[in-house]
């Protein structure tokens, strides 16, 4: 298999994922998940335990899990929003300005997705107990 | 038809005789309110709700006046209490989320160049609920029985009969009612936003109000569904004893503070984002520029639904909960200021891009964003938990969401009542009176609140009725009184203009110059919505597309004519909105109304403890929702398609994903999920709370039996109808009713087994929060296996009567849609209550 051939193939498995307003919405929805996870997971173990877990490997796991699946989806939305065309503002009746608009906005809801992750995730560092 | 076609003037006067015919608004002092038209039914939701606002004001000035100087004797403590409970309620659930949904059924057709939206008779359907409800709750004060537990009704004041009276029931009942209407106008602005686009508009092309307008409508989904669930218990505790919120027996009254908040405070965005998509409209035109920051602005909407979900207890910092619960909300609440900001950092960049026109609605706008920021900062202070224990319960709070929901709800609204008001009458509202009126709100808002952020922190609590002299609160509190009053001038004045407008002259089409489809409106009105719906290539098609209004009312673009005299629109993609159907819309009818008012009696006479009329009403509404579906949805068309020019041919029956039926369904079904989702919530909540759930004597009721035998046969049943949906797609129509009416019995056997558990075990639901949670959930489920078995049978009615046929298989599809969901309510119920006791 020569070179272009291979780049070619290694640039069509992510081209192949559709981008629509499904995959909008994933990073805020890994937000809400993780953010649901974090107080299901301090009510339970505060409530049923009595104390906190002193390496809480589970809540560690799930907020690795939840930054992942963003930086993923904002990995994929930044391909997709620098689909060849013309400038930004993407505001042409084009597939590809639709494209871009979606990545674009896919993007900016990652960073967003992001940040409220290790907001949510701060206070298991700087609290650490159930009073 | 051609292009050069619609060169003949005559062939378009006939098309325009065929439009209006089909488009007629029904006459006569009776008929004319069986319309279901946008242009009417927006028109009488906005003023119902506009009604509704001037009340709440009133009863808000009353309390002013009382709360005036120290120990006033103008209203008593019973009184009081009823005053700032309706106030709250009614500006929440009667006006602010209404209005959205009103204004939103006049503008959101318009915007989308679609004849109407999807479903008018739904819209209308949830008109004559909301003035139903609305006129049951408000008309309450009148009779000294208006709900007096303030507008967040905490238990056990408000559960306990002897502490509240009627009003709880006439809160809970009443507000479920409405809540009724929201959700239907949220499945209706959804479809319409994701279905009805006009050819062209692609997802990056949408009005930024099409936007917001899609994310609050799913807001809506996801937020009052548990305050229904919430309702329920409440009922449930209050009518027949079951002690959900009871301490002593098994139950907490935090469940409801949970349950309320989890509606309430993304309540707060619902009426916030709508408003702000007013800006989004009126900036680009003023600044007659694009909006800068497209995307950036989807980012805010999307970015505030999302958090704003993760904000509830922030209402519940000093209930005592661990306090790294509290860090979590504390955290969301911080990280919502981020796209908050974001967009009205959006609008003052396009300002200062363009070349600004200062006109009245850009001074309301620019006005409001001043107060809604001071709102927006107390809000991050009151979001840090140690400083909410400070200013909890006290004026504080009620200055800071004032500054939230005057700047950021009620003043945007003014804005837009300046902005849209020629596009619904045809005429301007007069710019001195407008900004005379605004700088009475302005002064008026400042003086009425400002000062409450001094006296709260002197240590003013909310509702109380009267304070003693020596608390020094005096002067601050006469201070608010006169800023409410200024603040009520203004609203009067703005109400004077509006009275004036009927003697004042039409002004121009497109009176601001604006760029997008609404204002295509003719300021004679004329009743078919757009002439012909466009191709749409730009953002601000009326600035961009040459010739763009001529070709719209030449009839040059799609769907030019009536030829069946039928009201018809387009449905098209949701990514790119490529048209793939033609429907016909729902007409004029009396039924819309008759089944709302069969409805409010349910909720009515429930409050009044009249069960038997109360059956009778809930046997009316079914009978009456059958007429209506059975006569007026799933129509087969005389022809399978027609043309709607430009060389297009479009079905005129589409069923399965594609259709706004289906979508209407699904969206109902997401609400009914969420509803029964708080529900679950309440059974695990329990569990994390009390030691002793299930307590001992309990712990192997309802048993695993019954509730894996429900199980098995509910999944039977949704089994039966996917393969009847399969099979009958296949021709097979006689194996597929056999496997339908299988599917039918299945669901009853199901609703049977499931509470034959807890009825067989012995479950007593008034003894403790066990039993009561464990009957509640069956008993859901067993109604949806119920109404299951109701549509199957309505399906199986439809096919034998010719009007659900495999190539026209629509009911079919979307009751399929509604197993689904109860395929997953019965997993979920019968898999906790049969085995999750076991497992503890």
């Amino acid at each position: 298999m020569s070179d272009p051939e291979r780049s070619e193939q290694h640039r069509k498995w992510h081209q192949q994922l559709r981008i629509t307003l499904w995959t909008l919405i994933i990073p805020p929805t890994a937000w809400a998940a993780h953010f649901l996870f974090s107080y299901l997971w301090a009510a339970i173990s505060c409530a049923k335990t009595g104390r906190f877990a002193t390496f809480p490997v589970l809540f560690v796991g799930g907020t690795v899990m939840a930054l992942l699946v963003i930086l993923f989806s904002g990995w994929l939305a930044w391909h997709k929003e620098r689909t060849p065309g013309d400038p930004p503002p993407h505001e042409d009746s084009t597939e590809v300005d639709r494209l871009r608009f979606l990545g674009k906005a896919t993007l900016l809801l990652a960073g967003l997705s992001f940040v409220g992750v290790v907001f949510t995730a701060l206070p298991v560092i700087f609290i650490g107990d159930c009073q | 038809m051609s292009f050069h076609e619609q060169d003949d003037p005559q062939l378009r006067a006939a098309q325009d005789e065929r439009l209006r015919a089909a488009w007629a608004a029904p006459k006569g002092f009776f008929l004319r309110w069986t319309d279901t038209n946008n242009d009417a039914v927006g028109a009488w939701y906005t003023l119902t709700a506009f009604g509704f606002m001037l009340l709440a004001g009133v009863l808000a000035l009353i309390m002013r006046a009382q709360l005036a100087v120290p120990e006033n004797d103008l209203v008593d403590a019973s009184t009081f209490n009823q005053l700032f409970t309706l106030h709250g309620s009614m500006m929440m659930f009667l006006f602010a989320v209404p209005m959205f949904e009103a204004v939103s059924i006049i503008l959101l057709p318009q915007l989308l160049g679609a004849r109407d939206l999807p479903f008018p008779r739904l819209s209308a359907f949830g008109y004559w609920s909301f003035l139903l409800g609305g006129i049951f709750v408000a008309g309450s004060i009148f009779f000294d029985a208006a709900p007096d537990g303030g507008w967040f009704m905490y238990p056990p004041l408000t559960t306990r009969t002897d502490l509240s009276g009627l009003g709880a029931d006439i809160w809970m009942l009443g507000l479920s009612f409405i809540e009724v209407s929201s959700i239907a106008a949220a499945v209706e602005l959804i479809v319409g936003v994701l279905k009805c686009r006009p050819p062209g508009m692609r997802l990056n092309l949408m009005p930024l109000y099409a936007w917001y307008i899609l994310v609050v409508a799913v807001m809506i989904l996801f937020a009052f569904p548990p305050l229904i669930a919430g309702d329920l218990l409440f009922e449930m505790e209050r009518l027949l004893d079951w002690p959900f919120f009871d301490a002593t027996r098994g139950g907490d009254p935090l469940l409801w503070q949970h349950l309320f908040w989890i509606f309430g405070h993304p309540e707060v965005y619902i009426v916030f984002l709508p408003s702000i998509a007013l800006f989004a409209m009126l900036v680009p035109t003023f600044a007659r520029r694009h909006v800068l920051g497209y995307p950036w602005i989807v980012l805010a909407a999307v970015g505030t639904a999302f958090l704003s979900f993760g904000l509830w207890v922030h209402h519940m910092f000093a209930t005592g909960l661990p306090k790294i619960s509290l860090a979590f909300f504390s955290a969301a609440s911080e990280a919502v200021a981020i796209p908050t900001a974001v967009q009205i950092f959006v609008f003052i960049a396009t300002i200062w891009a363009g070349r600004v026109t200062w006109s009245t609605p850009m001074l309301y706008a620019s006005g409001s964003l001043a107060v809604f920021v001071i709102g927006g900062l107390t809000g991050v202070m009151v979001a840090v938990a140690p400083f909410d224990w400070q200013a909890h319960d006290t004026y504080f709070v009620v200055a800071h969401l004032h500054y939230v929901l005057i700047g950021g709800t009620l003043l945007p609204l003014f804005a837009g009542l300046y902005y849209y008001w020629p596009l619904i009458t045809g005429k301007k509202l007069s710019d001195r009176l407008g900004r005379i009126a605004f700088w009475f709100l302005f002064v008026g808002v400042n003086l009425c609140f400002f000062p409450m952020h001094l006296s709260g922190l002197e240590g003013m609590p909310r509702r109380v009725f009267t304070y003693p002299a020596e608390l020094g609160l005096g002067s601050l509190n006469l201070a608010s009184t006169i800023g409410a009053f200024i603040f009520a001038s203004g609203v009067a004045i703005i109400c004077v203009d509006l009275a004036r407008s009927p003697w004042r002259p039409f002004a121009e089409r497109n009176p601001w110059h604006a760029g997008t489809l609404e204002w295509l409106a003719y300021p004679h009105d004329e009743h078919w919505g757009i002439r012909s719906i466009p191709l749409i290539e730009s953002r601000y098609p009326i600035w961009d597309q040459p010739d763009f209004m001529r070709k719209v009312d030449e009839g040059r673009y799609f769907l030019p004519d009536a030829e069946e005299g039928r009201r018809e629109t387009i449905i098209t993609t949701v990514l790119d909105a490529r048209p793939i159907s033609v429907v016909r819309l729902g007409t004029p009818s009396w039924k819309p109304m008759l089944t709302a008012f069969a409805l409010g009696g349910v909720f009515i006479f429930t409050t009044y403890h009249l069960y038997w009329p109360a059956l009778v009403s809930g046997l009316l509404t079914l009978a009456m929702v059958m007429w209506w579906v059975w006569t007026g949805t799933a129509e087969i068309p005389e022809r399978p398609s027609k043309p709607i020019g430009h060389g297009l041919e479009l079905p005129l029956y589409i069923s399965g994903s594609s259709s706004p039926g289906w979508w209407a369904m699904f969206i109902t079904m997401m609400a009914d999920a969420t509803a029964f989702s708080g529900l679950v919530f309440g059974y695990y909540f329990f569990w994390t709370r009390h030691a002793d759930f299930p307590p001992d004597e309990l712990a192997h009721a309802p048993g695993v039996f019954w509730p894996m035998l429900a199980l098995v046969v509910g999944l039977v049943g949704w089994v039966f109808t996917v393969g009847g949906r399969e099979v009958h797609a296949r021709g097979g129509v006689a194996l597929a009713r056999a496997m339908l009416a299988a599917s039918l019995v299945a669901s009853l056997a199901s609703a049977a087994a499931g509470l034959a558990g807890p009825w067989l075990s012995g479950m007593n639901p008034s003894l403790h929060s066990y039993p009561a949670i464990v009957w509640t959930l069956a008993g859901w489920t067993a109604a949806h296996a119920a109404v299951a078995a109701i549509m199957l049978a309505y399906v199986l009615a439809r096919s034998f009567a010719g009007r659900c046929t495999p190539a026209y298989d629509a009911d079919l599809r979307n009751v399929t849609v509604f197993m689904h969901f109860f395929a997953l309510t019965t997993l979920v119920t019968y898999l906790t209550i049969g085995l999750f006791p076991e497992a503890t």
